[in-house]
């Protein structure tokens, strides 16, 4: 490792590069963003931490100008600006790198790079530029070669590189590790140092605690749209960063006992593992777990670390390789697909809600259809379907979950995010399920329908449900789960008793701290730590 | 000032009524800029295109004819497009139904009858069938894009139907014109209605109501509607998208055989080195304009029919190319789907300047 990054490092005294001055975002009635303060020094890695929806990503677009700010100012040097297009801001010295690349699989290098800078026609010269680049910072890179040819840490290589040769003066970085081996991570750190030692700023978008630690010497911390902590991430532990990012009041948990655990398993994964579909998607690697009737057990994670695809496979989405995988109330479903799984009492309310969950320019009715056209609900007598009872199920569902809407049967997409979400959730529960799979069950509802949403979880498995609740939010877990495991680059950990753990504590596993190290932390119980961090 | 195309936070129902309509008003508009500049008088060409082919009973008659293929087509294209598959390659497979329906008449020229006749149908339909069978597998297969595929066997068929027209299947009698042995009356389908009204306007009747129940009312079509419109809705619905692309292929590939050998087997009689005017291709404007709903799809295509007859009448009475037609179902393609996007989009004019942010540098 470079003596350069295990150096202790201190915020640079000069005066601010850019300053943001109370931005507020509103998306309807919603505070993406909450009177946010940021000033980033020229010369810094300034890490900007927080969970999923606390607001990093809109105010980073505000900064590259894809999204203008409801309220608030920017300044640059010293004068207020105005950043209106993403091109304004390459303009004005800001160069962004995106976590999910906009390269050309079939073009070079080199021709990638040209069509992004207008004013480089040459292409000899640029590609010559490249290699100069590439050399002064450290990014080994072949400008000859074709993107497909590449691995993701040289792709993203490529945008980095892109970039600089538009010589920016703050350069935003968007979860730059997450798709990088560690040794490819290392690599992109002694870039960054050579970077800040020439004056250009670094805003660096993480949450992993560990590496923020060792490579920023400014963090700023935000929760729900609202900048809870600036300080410096060397004086702190990753334990206070953590609870500052995820918050550090205190919930009570549902009154209730949990259920005995002698209860019958209605859920079980053994061994499942998945290699990833696709570039940026994560490998699932040997995950066992178990849910048992009337608890509700929750997977705890930072997004993107394999609860999308893990949802696909227990959906029956994505088939697993062995029958024996997946088991729905004791009978083998791991190569059976969706709507078989459904007939054995499964049921399932995907993350996305608008194209997955259902289809926003059809009726609440045919939306009823796509998830119980095979039942038992009577909807499809000899392949005609039966419009009144489909009505009358919408309506009951409706009713039951109060959505509110416009119209008697509206379209699913003139539904606030909420409402639909009480709907497909209840389109669910409605059929009184013995296997409810859920992921990011309230994600971007308000308190409200939240509150809706986990009530019924809470009730179906307290009447002889399993449920499997897959969230980023903590709290949620901490509100409504009896167990909970934590997810981290496609590892599960073995489920433990909530109540056994601490917030900080789960903030920390899902950081992926300790990752690739072998001390094995006292938060995850007995011996799990190996489990979960089997390479 | 700038003018920019916003996403509408609801797409626009009357606009979804209002664009062919649009589309058609300006169609006629350019027609007519077209026809000033030509120094044609336009009104007089207009008349003569789209109004003259009304006048007559005959006329109306052969605006039926021309219908008939065109509707079936655009009624089994209106599956694919609903399902989001692009075939646009009807044409090429209308030649192979021909091909294999008249394979019959003209391999055992003395059989007759009913029964011939519905063998040649059917043969037509599989042949069709068949045929689209092909880009289909290429697209589960190996995920070929089937917008290229069908187009490009569009020419494979063209060609080999003109090589079986003028080489194995040419008439030996029939003074080395590159036609088969014209087909006899047990051969046809039947006239039904006025002199030249087969059999074939019924099966398109049918597929029309047979297709609006099917969309409508059925779990077949529910599942074409969700997959085209949320693939992953669909396959979280338990819907196989492989098994749906190869249906509305055989849909459409069926009834466009369909329409073939009903052109063989009617209003052509034998089978040519040519047997459609590119019906294959005007029924894509056809299931667009009709908003891929089976009843619009039939006023749609009548409308279209009534362009290939106005363009024969122009060309007769005002010496127009024939080509005309072809630009003016062009034109009308285009700005349809101009106007598609207003479903979607709409206009708001900006009157505050965009800020160049490094002038503040």
């Amino acid at each position: 490792m470079e003596p350069a990054i295990a150096a202790r490092r201190t915020r640079p005294q000069s005066g601010a590069l850019v300053e943001a001055i109370a931005i507020t975002k509103l998306f309807g009635s919603f505070k993406a963003n909450d009177a946010i303060d940021l000033t980033i020094r020229p010369g810094e890695i300034h890490a900007l931490l927080g969970e999923n929806g606390a607001g990093k990503s809109t105010l980073v677009k505000i900064l590259y100008g894809s999204l203008q700010p409801s309220a608030g100012e920017i300044r640059w040097k010293g004068q207020p600006v105005r950043i209106p297009s993403p091109s304004a801001a390459r303009k004005l010295g800001i160069g962004m790198v995106f976590q999910h690349f906009s390269l050309f699989d079939a073009l070079t290098v080199t021709e990638n790079i040209a069509l992004a800078l207008a004013d480089r026609n040459n292409l000899a010269a640029l590609a010559r530029e490249i290699e100069e680049v590439s050399r002064e910072f450290g990014l080994p890179l072949n400008p000859a070669s074709r993107i497909v040819d590449l691995s993701v840490g040289e792709r993203q290589r490529v945008e980095i590189v892109r970039c600089l040769l538009q010589d920016p003066e703050l350069l935003i970085m968007d979860e730059p590790t997450s798709v990088l081996t560690p040794q490819e991570a290392d690599d992109l750190f002694v870039t960054l140092d050579r970077l800040t030692a020439r004056g250009c700023a670094v805003l660096y978008i993480s949450h992993r605690l560990e590496e923020v630690k060792q490579i920023c010497h400014h963090a700023t911390i935000l929760r729900l749209g609202k900048v809870v902590a600036e300080c410096d991430p060397q004086q702190e532990t990753a334990a206070q960063l953590a609870s500052l990012m995820v918050g550090a009041d205190v919930h009570v948990l549902s009154a209730d006992t949990p259920p005995p655990s002698t209860m019958r398993t209605r859920l079980k994964v053994q061994g499942l593992s998945m290699p990833e579909p696709h570039p940026f998607a994560v490998a699932l690697k040997d995950i066992s777990l178990d849910v048992r009737a009337g608890e509700i057990v929750g997977i705890a994670g930072i997004a993107g670390n394999g609860q999308g695809e893990l949802f696909d496979a227990l959906s029956g989405e994505r088939l697993a390789a062995r029958e024996d995988v997946v088991t729905i109330d004791g009978k083998p479903a791991g190569r059976l697909g969706v709507t078989r799984r459904r007939r054995m009492g499964a049921a399932f309310v995907p993350e996305e809600r608008n194209g997955h969950g259902a289809v926003p320019r059809l009726r609440l009715s045919d939306n009823v259809l796509l998830t119980r056209h095979a039942t038992g609900d009577q909807l499809i007598r000899i392949g005609v379907i039966d419009f009144s009872s489909m009505r009358t199920l919408a309506e009951r569902i409706g009713r039951s979950f109060d959505v509110r809407k416009s119209a008697v049967d509206p379209e699913a997409g003139s539904l606030s995010g909420g409402n639909l979400q009480k709907f497909i959730v209840g389109r669910e529960i409605d059929r009184q399920p013995s296997v409810l799979v859920v992921s990011q069950p309230t994600w971007g509802v308000d308190a409200g329908a939240a509150a809706v949403i986990r009530q019924s979880l809470i009730d179906l498995a307290r009447s002889g449900s399993a449920v499997l609740v897959i969230s980023q939010d903590l709290d949620e877990i901490f509100e409504i789960a009896d167990r909970v495991a934590v997810i981290s680059r496609g590892h599960l950990t073995e489920p433990v008793p909530t109540r056994s753990l601490t917030r900080e504590e789960i903030g920390l596993m899902m950081a992926g701290l300790g990752e690739g190290k072998k001390k094995g932390r006292a938060a995850m119980g007995q011996g799990e730590a190996a489990h979960a961090h089997r390479p | 000032m700038r003018i920019v195309l916003e996403k509408r936070p609801t797409p626009s129902r009357s606009m979804q009524y209002l664009s062919p309509v649009a589309a058609i008003l300006l169609s006629l508009l350019t027609f007519f800029v077209i026809f000033l500049l030509a120094g044609i008088d336009p009104v007089r060409a207009l008349y003569i295109y789209f109004v003259e082919p009304l006048t007559a009973l005959w006329s109306i008659e052969d605006l039926l004819v021309k219908a008939v293929p065109i509707i079936l087509i655009a009624i089994g294209l209106s599956f694919c497009y609903q399902s989001a598959v692009w075939n646009i390659g009807a044409e090429g497979q209308l030649a192979a139904g021909a091909l294999a329906g008249a394979a019959i008449p003209i391999l055992f020229p003395t059989l007759q009858g009913p029964a011939v006749i519905t063998a040649m149908i059917l043969m037509g339909i599989a042949g069709g069938m068949a045929y689209a069978a092909i880009p289909a597998i290429l697209k589960i297969r190996f995920n070929a894009n089937e917008t290229l595929t069908t187009l490009m066997l569009v020419y494979v068929a063209n060609l080999f139907l003109d090589y079986m027209a003028r080489g194995p299947w040419r008439d030996p009698a029939g003074f080395n014109f590159p036609n088969s042995r014209p087909f006899d009356e047990g051969q046809m389908l039947p006239v039904i209605a006025g002199e030249s009204i087969r059999l074939s306007i019924v099966f398109m009747l049918v597929a029309v109501v047979v297709a609006w129940f099917m969309t409508a009312k059925t779990m077949t079509g529910f599942k074409i509607r969700v997959l085209g419109q949320s693939p992953r809705a669909g396959s979280f619905g338990g819907f196989s998208r492989n098994r749906m692309v190869m249906l509305t292929f055989l849909i459409s590939g069926g009834l466009a055989g369909l329409a073939g050998i009903c052109e063989v087997m009617g209003p052509i009689g034998l089978l040519r080195t040519s047997v459609s005017p590119g019906y294959g291709f005007t029924a894509i404007i056809v299931a667009f304009l009709g908003r891929l709903h089976p009843f619009g799809i039939l006023v749609a295509g009548l409308l279209l029919a009534l362009s290939y007859m106005g363009g024969e009448g122009a060309q007769v009475a005002i010496g127009l190319s024939d080509q005309t037609t072809q630009v003016f179902q062009g034109m009308l393609l285009f700005y349809v789907l101009a106007c598609d996007s207003f479903i979607y989009y709409r206009l708001r004019i900006v009157r505050q300047p965009a800020l160049d942010a490094a002038t503040v540098r």
